[in-house]
């Protein structure tokens, strides 16, 4: 993983200027270390060897009250930017994220969890890369180029003994982190799976509490602990090797500066100012880049979250056809949908034709593909073979957004979003007059129990409408169709998780939405396909429709 | 620069991703009965703490706990309870860490003294021990940090094994009645990350603090002893820094939360919805409305967040205000001291220079307090796993299990998931031996607490049940789930394979009967057909079966075992009408001869059942 990545920079305007400020602050603070090691020096030599009174001390007090003060002020001042720039960065990354997922459609909706936590929680990581890491990296670069600037006139000898030993630290733990990086992804496939294990074992302790199998499970948490603790413990004492090596490079280095500079003063080589300029500045040198490597781990959880974000933005765009949309006769020709990673097609090859006006109930067994041919005009799903073409027009020339205002759909389970009835029904024409909701709640069959709420198309729904039947749901999503009064209506398995009643009610709303209207419906209720003209089988051996 | 990865993000890794990857798929993580198999040769009771049962009083209510369950003292008693087996590590840990921090301190005060005693032009002879120890001082550091990260992480796997033990114990003997958890599947995720993030805080908490806390105090005297003033200047600093700036830092975060919470959950609403209404929203061309509500709602946190900016940068202008004054006060009280020959003019850079080496090593310590604070959240939410109260006794004095054939009475049965809310209200039902009755009635009507009840998860609140007229407390568990078997609406398919899924019930089980039992669930052939045959994984909760070869391979491994008496949970959901169907006249088919329970939704094609009750809110039961 790359310390500092150039997408981040591409992607994210506001990490730049950051980086800029990161190094100006990170300068300033190098130098009012080595201002402050200066100072107190000169204090310490006039009290101790001149025998200075603390009135004397004046212009060397003030001077480091104001140092301190400034040096508070830049810590102050790293933290407020590092907040912010990760406010901007993450706030950009974010917006980037959704608009192109927008933009792509719902194409990996399997995803959408994991990319709703990303987008959320998962850029929130990114505020330990920018409050700790970057700031820390500046600093490892920035302090170590100051001190020695300032020690190396004074002390040239303690200057090369710093030159020699400050690259090792970053040598020796590339090296050991090369030797330690495979075993620990080891180490943490093995963590990952033992909390997997974990958690597979406790989520199904009531079926383990019918056979009685709870009690012998105990042994094996702890006998798979145990296991993972030595293996873990034997990694990580060459893992921390790492850290050793920092530690003992950046202390025995001080201790061999401190040494050195006291012999020769003794042998009055070097003046005591200069000593103790040289013992303040000595670990300040190494600080920064000790420091770097404790926040390199909250650096890459942020770094990982961004990586999932450029993967989505960097992938190619889904094309989009530019003609004008223009509703006919659909047909299609040999139309298969290949899922990877999947033995059985998502659609196997598929040919019909359905003429404008028309009511088409697509059959089959579960799985067949009846929901991917829906997909597939929805423009959610692209043919991997076959074409789709409207009015004689290929479905892939034509511009999605265009097309898809002629298309309404009833999914299976339709989101209902946080808010009123009336919003959730006018989803496709936010303008819509409320006579008009309330025609289309009427013909949705939705009017009568939407009037005896007591705030009626005012009721805000909770999360996704709970609180709602699955029929009340289904209802309004269906009051969505009719108030969107599309020419081509695509329904899939409307009455699937209604009660008999429901469904009849439901029903009675599709028939009265079918008039004049083609629609091509997915379902395997018989009293549901008997509302259709016709019945097209999906999953059947498919002859081109030529 | 690498470092060991964090329990935590593996847990968080595990929490999040809901399909299972491919590579996992390919070979299962564990086995049910490799557990088992290990589980035999081990003794389970041989734990560290006995598992005495707990006793029940004449009102049938939980009237104490065994010495598992009671963990004093809420969070902090979790930590340290679990933590006791490794408290000598723990101990070895906090000393080696003392020793590098004390090294760290040491090698500037030594190199202090060592350089102004050197400016006096003293004989190099007299500057030997100094010499030596700092050198001894710049080599311990690293080698004693080293010890203190190594034993630290040993003490706190050591400690995250005893705890999964222990909670899993806990959450035996509560599962799924007793734990709200058990109802929802993030809620056992949650907890089970909960579990992990206790390495995070002995590794990470708790060690740097204590570590900070006897560095400070040594420092602090080792500097009062030269100059008590300057003692007090590094103790006073070293308190705001290690207590005032923890809680100034809780003020600021606990202020910014107030104000940023209600964006961030706004926020977070909106991209759920955005993202996961993305299908309905695109179809009806009202993403792009969407995606712009949420934007602004990002710049409007984004504008929170820069105007709470301001205030969290506070805390580190403290922290360096507090040791830059430490260092002044340390040069103006060691100058006067100096001239009034109070101080030794060779200590006063020793005075000078060393609080600012202390500061550096509890620099630690705010951000150790920072993490406490969600940790804390998890430790409270194990804590409450152990508090949280028996939904089912264990009798002191078990009777023996009747013999059999069988006979099941529920007498004015009143029960409930929770105390306050009861389900069933006087509920009366009769099983002979060999009958065969079905349990009718809406979602929530109590068809599961019945369940639940027979098999001894839950005790009832009120009324009786009995076996064979033997009351069903005064049987054990266990004992009661040999001769009642429940195949529950939920019952659960281990990432594993089939074969070490159906030898969840019966790890002895032959070939033969495993294939026996897949016959009589109509799977076998479908197993058979199988790539790798019965060694075919599951994947995660069985993704990679349909809805209806879940429910037959539960089904065959319920089959395995001779249970007299079967509940079976017809399931309904995700499942379509014919399927549904065809399992129903399968389960049946298949438990002939044996008493069935057979709960379910439906009313009609019950014609295989000897009779129907309805189970109901206030409705009588026929």
């Amino acid at each position: 993983m790359k310390p500092l990545d150039p997408r981040l920079l591409r992607h994210a305007g506001a990490s730049r200027g950051f980086l800029i400020l990161s190094v100006v602050l990170g300068v300033t603070l190098a130098g009012l270390v080595v201002a402050q090691a200066s100072l107190l020096a000169t204090g310490i030599t006039a009290v101790f060897l001149d025998g200075a009174q603390v009135s004397a001390l004046g212009p060397v007090l003030a001077g480091l009250a104001a140092v301190v003060v400034a040096r508070a002020a830049v810590a102050w001042a790293q933290e407020v930017a590092a907040v912010r720039a990760s406010a901007a960065v993450k706030s950009q990354l974010r917006r980037a994220l959704l608009a192109r997922l927008v933009a792509d459609g719902p194409a990996g909706s399997g995803r959408s969890g994991e990319l709703a936590t990303l987008a959320v929680r998962g850029l929130d990581a990114l505020d330990g890369y920018f409050a700790r890491y970057l700031p820390q990296l500046v600093l490892a670069l920035a302090v170590p180029a100051v001190v020695l600037t300032r020690i190396a006139p004074a002390d040239l000898l303690a200057a090369a003994t710093i030159v020699l030993t400050l690259p090792l630290i970053p040598l020796f733990m590339a090296l050991v982190g090369m030797h330690t990086e495979a075993t620990n992804r080891r180490q943490f496939r093995t963590l990952a799976r033992l909390s997997h294990h974990f958690l597979d074992v406790v989520a199904g302790l009531p079926t383990l509490r019918v056979f009685g199998r709870a009690r012998a499970q105990e042994a094996t948490i702890r006998e798979a602990g145990e296991q993972y603790r030595r293996l873990t413990v034997r990694t990580l004492r060459v893992a921390f090797l790492s850290a050793l090596v920092l530690e003992l490079l950046a202390t025995l280095s001080v201790a061999l500066v401190a040494v050195g500079i006291g012999l020769r003063l003794v042998s009055g080589e070097l003046t005591l100012h200069t000593a103790l300029v040289v013992l303040i500045l000595a670990p300040e040198a190494y600080l920064p880049l000790r420091q770097v490597g404790a926040q390199f781990h909250a650096s890459a959880e942020g770094l990982a979250a961004a990586n999932d974000v450029f993967a989505v933005l960097d992938a190619p765009p889904a094309p989009s056809g530019t003609a004008p949309a223009s509703f006919g006769a659909i047909r299609f020709d040999c139309v298969t949908v290949e899922r990877a990673g999947r033995d059985r097609p998502g659609l196997p090859p598929f040919s019909a034709t359905v003429l404008p006006g028309e009511f088409v109930a697509l059959t089959g067994p579960s799985g067949c593909g009846k929901s991917t041919v829906l997909d597939v005009l929805l423009g959610f799903t692209a043919p991997s073979d076959g074409a789709v073409t409207v009015d004689g027009r290929p479905l892939s020339e034509v511009d999605t957004a265009a097309w898809r205002r002629t298309v309404a759909w009833l999914p299976q389970r339709p989101t209902l979003f946080a808010g009123t009835i009336r919003d959730n029904i006018r989803l496709g024409d936010p303008h819509a007059a409320p006579r008009q909701v309330r025609t289309a709640a009427a013909s949705a069959g939705a009017l009568e129990f939407v009037s005896a709420l007591p705030n009626g198309f005012d009721t805000v729904l909770a999360d996704d409408g709970a609180g709602l039947s699955a029929g009340q749901r289904q209802r309004i999503a269906l009051a969505r169709v009719f108030l969107r009064d599309a020419p081509l209506v695509l329904l899939d398995e409307p009455t699937a998780n209604l009660d008999a009643e429901t469904a009849a009610v439901v029903r009675d709303g599709i028939r009265r939405l079918a008039v004049g209207r083609t629609v091509i419906m997915a379902a395997h209720r018989p009293d549901l396909i008997a509302l259709a003209d016709r019945e097209l089988r999906v999953g059947a051996v498919a002859e081109p429709a030529r | 620069m690498t470092r060991p990865v964090a329990p935590r993000q593996a847990a968080a890794t595990a929490a999040t991703t809901t399909a299972p990857d491919p590579a996992g798929k390919a070979s299962p993580a564990h086995t049910p009965d490799e557990m088992t198999a290990s589980g035999a040769t081990a003794d389970p009771s041989g734990a560290t703490t006995d598992m005495s049962p707990p006793t029940v009083d004449a009102s049938g209510v939980t009237a104490g706990a065994s010495g598992v369950t009671r963990v004093a003292g809420g969070w902090a008693g979790v930590l340290l309870t679990a933590a006791r087996p490794a408290g000598p590590m723990l101990v070895l840990a906090v000393v080696a860490g003392v020793g590098a921090a004390g090294a760290a301190i040491g090698l500037i005060a030594t190199s202090a003294w060592l350089i102004s005693r050197a400016a006096l032009h003293p004989p190099v002879l007299h500057l030997m021990v100094a010499i030596v120890a700092v050198r001894a001082f710049g080599i311990s550091r690293g080698v004693l940090r080293y010890l203190e990260r190594l034993v630290g992480h040993d003490a706190a796997l050591r400690t995250l094994t005893e705890l999964r033990v222990r909670v899993f114990r806990a959450l035996a003997e509560r599962a799924p009645a007793g734990l709200a958890a058990f109802r929802r599947a993030d809620l056992v995720q949650r907890l089970v990350a909960d579990v992990d993030a206790v390495v995070d805080v002995l590794v990470r908490v708790l060690l740097p603090v204590t570590i900070a806390a006897v560095v400070g105090a040594g420092s602090v005297l080792l500097v009062g002893s030269m100059l008590p003033a300057a003692g007090v200047a590094l103790a006073v600093g070293l308190l705001v820094v290690c207590v005032g700036v923890p809680l100034l830092q809780g003020l600021v975060a606990r202020r910014a939360d107030g104000l940023l919470a209600p964006l961030r959950a706004e926020l977070s609403t909106g991209v759920v919805d955005l993202l996961h209404g993305l299908p309905d929203l695109i179809a009806h061309g009202a993403a792009g409305a969407r995606l712009a509500a949420v934007a602004d709602t990002d710049a409007r946190l984004r504008a929170a967040e820069r105007r709470s900016a301001a205030a969290t940068g506070v805390g580190a202008a403290v922290t360096v205000l507090s040791s830059g004054i430490g260092m002044l006060v340390g040069l103006v009280a060691g100058a006067v001291a100096v001239r009034a020959g109070r101080l030794d003019g060779e200590l006063l850079a020793v005075v000078v220079l060393t609080p600012p080496a202390v500061f550096e090593a509890v620099s630690g310590v705010p951000a150790a307090a920072q993490r406490l604070a969600g940790a804390r959240e998890a430790l409270r939410r194990i804590a409450a796993v152990f508090a949280a109260p028996l939904p089912a006794t264990e009798p002191a004095d078990p009777a023996p299990l009747p013999t059999g054939p069988h006979t099941l009475r529920l007498a004015g049965v009143h029960a409930g998931w929770s105390a306050d809310r009861p389900v069933l209200r006087g509920f009366d039902l009769t099983l002979e031996p060999g009958q065969r009755i079905a349990l009718v009635g809406p979602s929530g009507a109590g068809k599961s607490t019945v369940a639940a009840l027979l098999v001894r998860f839950l005790d009832p609140t009120a009324g009786r049940i009995t076996l064979d007229g033997v009351d069903l407390r005064d049987l054990r568990g266990d004992d009661v789930r040999q001769v009642i078997g429940y195949l529950g609406e939920d019952a659960y398919l281990f990432d594993t394979t089939v074969e070490r899924n159906l030898r969840v019930a019966r790890a002895d089980a032959t070939t033969a009967e495993l294939e026996e039992a897949l016959r009589a669930a109509r799977l076998l052939d479908w197993a058979r057909a199988l790539p790798q045959g019965l060694g075919t994984p599951v994947g995660e909760h069985g993704v990679l079966l349909s809805g209806g070869e879940q429910r037959r391979l539960a089904l065959a491994r319920a089959l395995l075992m001779p249970f007299p008496i079967m509940i079976l949970d017809e399931p309904t959901e995700h499942l379509d009408e014919r399927t549904a169907a065809e399992l129903t006249a399968d389960l049946l088919r298949a438990t002939r001869g044996r008493t069935v329970l057979l709960i379910t939704h439906r009313t009609e094609g019950l014609s295989d059942v000897d009779s129907v009750v309805h189970v109901g809110r206030g409705c009588a039961p026929r």
